[in-house]
């Protein structure tokens, strides 16, 4: 089994912690003139995002968790797993519930997400940053108002909620970024 | 790195300086270079290798001026100091690097609180008075104040329940840990934090970490030796020098063997040095200062690579 030692941590190192998959989020050497060196680390479980401390006597080594990101397609959802492709191999993982979790709203077919895999296994599912989606449902547009101001709730095609202005109708395309579920604007599909 | 830290840098080291000369103490330049090694089973000395002409051989980075400026000291010249770069492998993090600035300065005729009060004045002189009243503790009574244990009357199993009882639960790798490890782990965790931004000085280690100091004759369970901390950060280490040869020789055959032990490389011995103290080394105490720390500090900031001119390993 691969493992790393103290002196090679940095952030974002994926290592085995009781049982768990967990990156380091932060290193600091404590080191005294004349004497042990220590590693204290903050370390986050990739299934549960708790970040828990600890303290390694240097030297040690730590067993590394076999975690991979990987930019697959979405393929389908059968209501219990959600079904991702790598487009390389055609090799398809299915992620459950707790790996996807409260991104199945930004989850349209074919279009490509980060699937971190552990043990071959998906983890966590991470969308781009941005995303082009369809408004499916939100009240009818306000001709003439290009303001902005206010705005109106409107569902995508993926389920996902966004504010958007209320100039904006039924059937258009939007720019929507994912880490605030924002409007950014509108788009066209080869954007 | 900005135009101003270059200044303050440059303003420190002539500030240093002055305040050797206006009390007569010779400033000296010792090899870098050498063919023994430090011991010490905590430190890594950076191998090199010369290749002629005469003999090819292994040669050691310094890993401080110590042993060349004993040699000085031996030899008769009196008061001295050193300004000079010391190499360290596998030290690098906030508060290392592979190479850092040293002042290191010796005393002919003081004992280590002489050369604490010494410290203190050179303080005042770069950084300005404390805005805090200055502590100046014993290894034991700051333990025993802050962590509520008497490190000198101890066991590995007693430090480990004070250190969960400190909020330090997962401590992996501990399982043959010493009580030096432990209380290294302890002084810097839970000990110098205590006292908060104040400059602290702790003074009789342990032997166990006397480093190459005399051990205390009032107490032989502990050495002349003393830390300098800032707002928590280890500025300078001092000793009321060791003098006896055969004691030096001993402390570093044992360093030797706590190497091989720990799957260290053993290193050669500086018999110059043994040499040095068989010929006489006049009583004296020394202090080894880091300088890109006390800059940093006196520059508010709080990692050294902000106050170098550039990383040695980026």
């Amino acid at each position: 089994m691969a493992s790393y030692s103290t002196n090679e941590f940095r952030n974002g190192l994926k290592l085995m912690i009781d049982g768990d998959p967990c990156a380091i989020v932060e290193n600091e050497i404590v080191k005294p003139g004349k004497g042990q060196a220590f590693n204290r680390v903050k370390i986050r479980n990739l299934k549960t995002n708790r970040v828990i401390d600890r303290t390694y006597k240097s030297g040690e080594s730590v067993e590394a968790a076999d975690v991979m990101d990987t930019d697959m397609q979405y393929l389908y959802s059968d209501g219990e797993f959600w079904y991702f492709m790598d487009p390389d191999s055609f090799e398809q993982v299915g992620a459950d519930k707790n790996a996807v979790g409260e991104n199945t709203k930004w989850l349209k077919e074919q279009d490509t997400y980060t699937v971190t895999l552990w043990n071959g296994a998906p983890l966590s599912i991470t969308p781009p940053n941005f995303v082009l989606l369809t408004v499916t449902e939100t009240d009818p547009g306000v001709r003439g108002d290009t303001s902005g101001g206010g705005g109106k709730p409107a569902t995508m095609e993926t389920g996902a909620v966004v504010r958007v202005p209320l100039f904006i109708n039924e059937g258009e395309l939007l720019k929507v970024d994912t880490r605030t579920s924002e409007y950014v604007g509108r788009a066209k599909e080869d954007d | 790195m900005s135009l101003d830290i270059l200044k303050k840098r440059a303003t420190l080291l002539r500030q240093l300086r002055a305040f050797f000369y206006a009390r007569n103490i010779l400033e000296v330049d010792t090899p870098a270079l050498s063919i023994a090694g430090n011991t010490d089973p905590h430190i890594e000395s950076f191998c090199m290798h010369y290749t002629g002409p005469g003999e090819s051989e292994t040669l050691y980075l310094h890993t401080s001026p110590e042993f060349a400026m004993k040699r000085l000291l031996a030899a008769g010249s009196g008061a001295i100091y050193q300004l000079c770069k010391v190499f360290r492998n596998g030290e690098a993090g906030r508060q290392h690097n592979p190479e850092f600035t040293m002042l290191e300065w010796y005393r002919t005729g003081f004992e280590h609180h002489e050369l604490m009060e010494e410290v203190g004045e050179l303080l005042d002189e770069v950084m300005g008075h404390s805005p805090t009243p200055i502590i100046k503790m014993t290894y034991q009574e700051a333990f025993i104040k802050h962590a509520g244990i008497d490190p000198l009357e101890t066991d590995p199993a007693a430090l480990a329940d004070c250190a969960h009882q400190h909020g330090l639960e997962q401590v992996i790798g501990m399982a043959d840990a010493s009580v030096g490890d432990w209380c290294d782990l302890l002084v810097d965790q839970v000990v110098i934090p205590a006292f908060g931004q104040s400059r602290v000085f702790i003074y009789d280690y342990p032997v166990s970490q006397a480093g190459l100091a005399k051990v205390s004759q009032k107490d032989t369970r502990v050495a002349e030796r003393f830390e300098l901390f800032i707002n928590g950060v280890e500025i300078a280490n001092g000793f009321h020098e060791l003098t006896d040869a055969a004691e030096q020789r001993l402390r570093f055959e044992k360093e030797n063997i706590q190497r091989k032990k720990k799957g260290l490389v053993q290193l050669p011995i500086d018999e110059n040095l043994i040499s040095a103290l068989e010929s006489g080394l006049p009583d004296c105490a020394g202090v080894a200062v880091g300088i890109d720390r006390l800059l940093m500090l006196i520059a508010g900031e709080d990692s050294i690579s902000a106050v170098s001119t550039a990383s040695s390993i980026e």
